[in-house]
């Protein structure tokens, strides 16, 4: 299993959430993970999903994530879990 | 399971931290590409260079993007050139920076002499190359191994590595004498540094090899904030746990190019490589200990305890460790001695003593321009003394610049950095070099 952590944040709107979830399930890709707050007004979620189902090359699932960055104006940031695993597991 | 204060810190590490990778350079053997003549020997080594480095690059660009941490240079090292060159070395010279050039490399390195305990014709073409070569190549990078534990110092070596650095800092005086930040002089050099200027493929090395070196002055930095006041015991244990995690994401990048370019994994090198920028400088971990400035009395003793945590905590957290594996305290690329040394509180003289501690000697350290070959040469005999007598890796690296003084300062840009022009002591040597000859190995040198 490929995992990747996704962070999202940016000012709160509504449909944040709706709108990442929904773009990671039309592209197949399980969310195992979920976690979100509000911190001093910014939105604040992070995700850990499984990117194996999606079958697609890591750039191109990172760009899929473009439009929601661009429309909700949001910093949107996917990273493969390994490098946590690495550095907090021995 | 992580948790949420773990993956922060991680994202804090490389966002605000400055912690990257700072280096994939992959080594490639060019042993098998020796020709009696020169351009055919030129046309083997940009071939080989370019099949077997095709795909780095790309490789670097695509984990730095899946991990989310910056791999800030990839590089490549090859077979000391003396060792594959029949004759005139200069058109291997430009097959090499063109290469790195097609690559897409910031530097390759291996323009280099093994001369420890003497010259074969091949070396000394070489050398007597080196300032035409970097004042004519744009990315190309030399080294020059004089003295070892096991063979002494090559004083004849040293004699002439003098005489070429003021060549070459004459040769790129319109660029503050940048060629002289693009070569190296060791004792003891390691065959799997991936760290310029000095990198180069070793003889022992396989046909190629994935070596990574990591950065992260920085997160060291930030962690001893955690623990001021507190006895050093805690200080060692701070940095070693630090080192442990920097060091896991480098072994961890390091087997994802290497299986990925189906290179074998070299090692990874354990050195914290500062860079310029604020937030990014070994001094500052020094300063973080509780000193004014590094230079003060008690930095020869920090940095010590700095470059063994490092090593402890990271040793553990590699399959193989290798390289240089200590602090860098250049002057130039790191803003913490740039500002010392501006200061008048970081000296040559206390810098030569830190490197008896660390791992790389006088590394980037800008002199006046009308500095003599021998005075150099002095500085070079004395580094090669302490890491003959340490069993260390130790360099000189410095730049003659052609019209400074002291208190000037001279500007590289990029990753070089600037410098503060530092003075030396000018007392006359000339007779000490002149005599030539080696210096014996030293008794800790009969281990057998």
């Amino acid at each position: 299993m490929t995992k990747a952590l996704i962070s999202v944040t940016g000012q709160d709107t509504t449909g944040i959430i709706a709108a990442v979830a929904t773009k990671l399930s039309d592209l197949n890709i399980n969310i195992l993970e979920i976690s979100q707050t509000i911190l001093s007004g910014c939105f604040t979620m992070m995700m850990v999903v499984d990117l194996d189902g999606a079958g697609l090359e890591y750039a191109v699932i990172d760009e899929a994530l473009d439009p929601i960055r661009k429309d909700k104006k949001l910093h949107i940031h996917m990273q493969r879990m390994d490098i946590f695993d690495a550095m907090h597991r021995v | 399971m992580i948790e949420t204060g773990e993956i922060l810190q991680t994202m804090q590490m490389i966002q605000q931290q400055n912690f990257d990778i700072r280096t994939i350079t992959l080594g490639i053997n060019l042993l098998d590409c020796s020709h009696p003549v020169a351009e055919a020997c030129a046309a083997r080594v940009y071939d080989k260079i370019c099949m077997t480095a095709k795909d780095l690059v790309k490789t670097g660009e695509a984990i730095e993007r899946e991990l989310g941490i910056p791999i800030v240079n990839k590089r490549i090292s090859v077979t000391p050139i003396s060792l594959i060159c029949q004759g005139d070395p200069r058109p291997i010279a430009k097959a090499l920076d063109k290469a790195a050039k097609e690559m897409g490399v910031n530097f390759l390195g291996g323009y280099s002499a093994l001369m420890q305990k003497g010259a074969t014709k091949a070396d000394e073409r070489l050398v007597e190359s080196i300032p035409e070569v970097l004042a004519t190549t744009e990315r190309l990078c030399s080294s020059v191994n004089v003295g070892s534990t096991r063979a002494g110092i090559n004083m004849n070596a040293v004699r002439q590595m003098g005489q070429i650095i003021k060549k070459t800092a004459e040769l790129t005086a319109d660029n503050d004498s940048l060629g002289c930040a693009k070569l190296v002089v060791f004792c003891n050099a390691v065959e799997d540094n991936p760290f310029m200027a000095g990198a180069f493929c070793g003889v022992g090395e396989p046909e190629c090899a994935i070596n990574v070196g990591v950065s992260g002055p920085g997160v060291v930095k930030t962690a001893l904030e955690q623990v001021k006041g507190q006895p050093f015991d805690v200080v060692a244990e701070t940095i070693k746990r630090t080192a442990f995690k920097i060091t896991r994401v480098g072994q961890l990048v390091a087997r994802e190019a290497s299986q990925r370019l189906n290179i074998p994994f070299g090692i990874v090198d354990l050195s914290l490589a500062p860079t310029p920028a604020r937030g990014d400088s070994v001094a500052h971990v020094l300063t973080e200990m509780g000193l004014e400035k590094a230079g003060a009395p008690g930095t020869t003793a920090a940095l010590a305890l700095l470059n063994d945590a490092v090593k402890k905590g990271g040793v553990m957290a590699s399959n193989h460790v290798g390289g240089l594996s200590g602090a860098f305290i250049p002057v130039s690329e790191e803003i913490g001695t740039i500002e010392a040394a501006a200061a008048g509180q970081l000296t040559l003289e206390k810098l030569e003593a830190m490197t008896c501690v660390c791992s790389v000697g006088l590394d980037m350290i800008a002199i006046p321009g009308d500095t003599s070959a021998e005075t150099i040469s002095g500085i070079i005999a004395d580094e090669a003394a302490i890491g003959m007598v340490n069993s260390k890796t130790t360099a000189v690296r410095v730049i003659p610049a052609v019209g400074k003084k002291a208190g000037d300062t001279v500007e590289f840009g990029g990753l070089l950095g600037f410098a503060p022009v530092m003075p030396v002591n000018t007392c006359s040597n000339a007779d000490f070099i002149a005599r030539g000859g080696r210096i014996p190995a030293p008794l800790q040198s009969l281990k057998n």
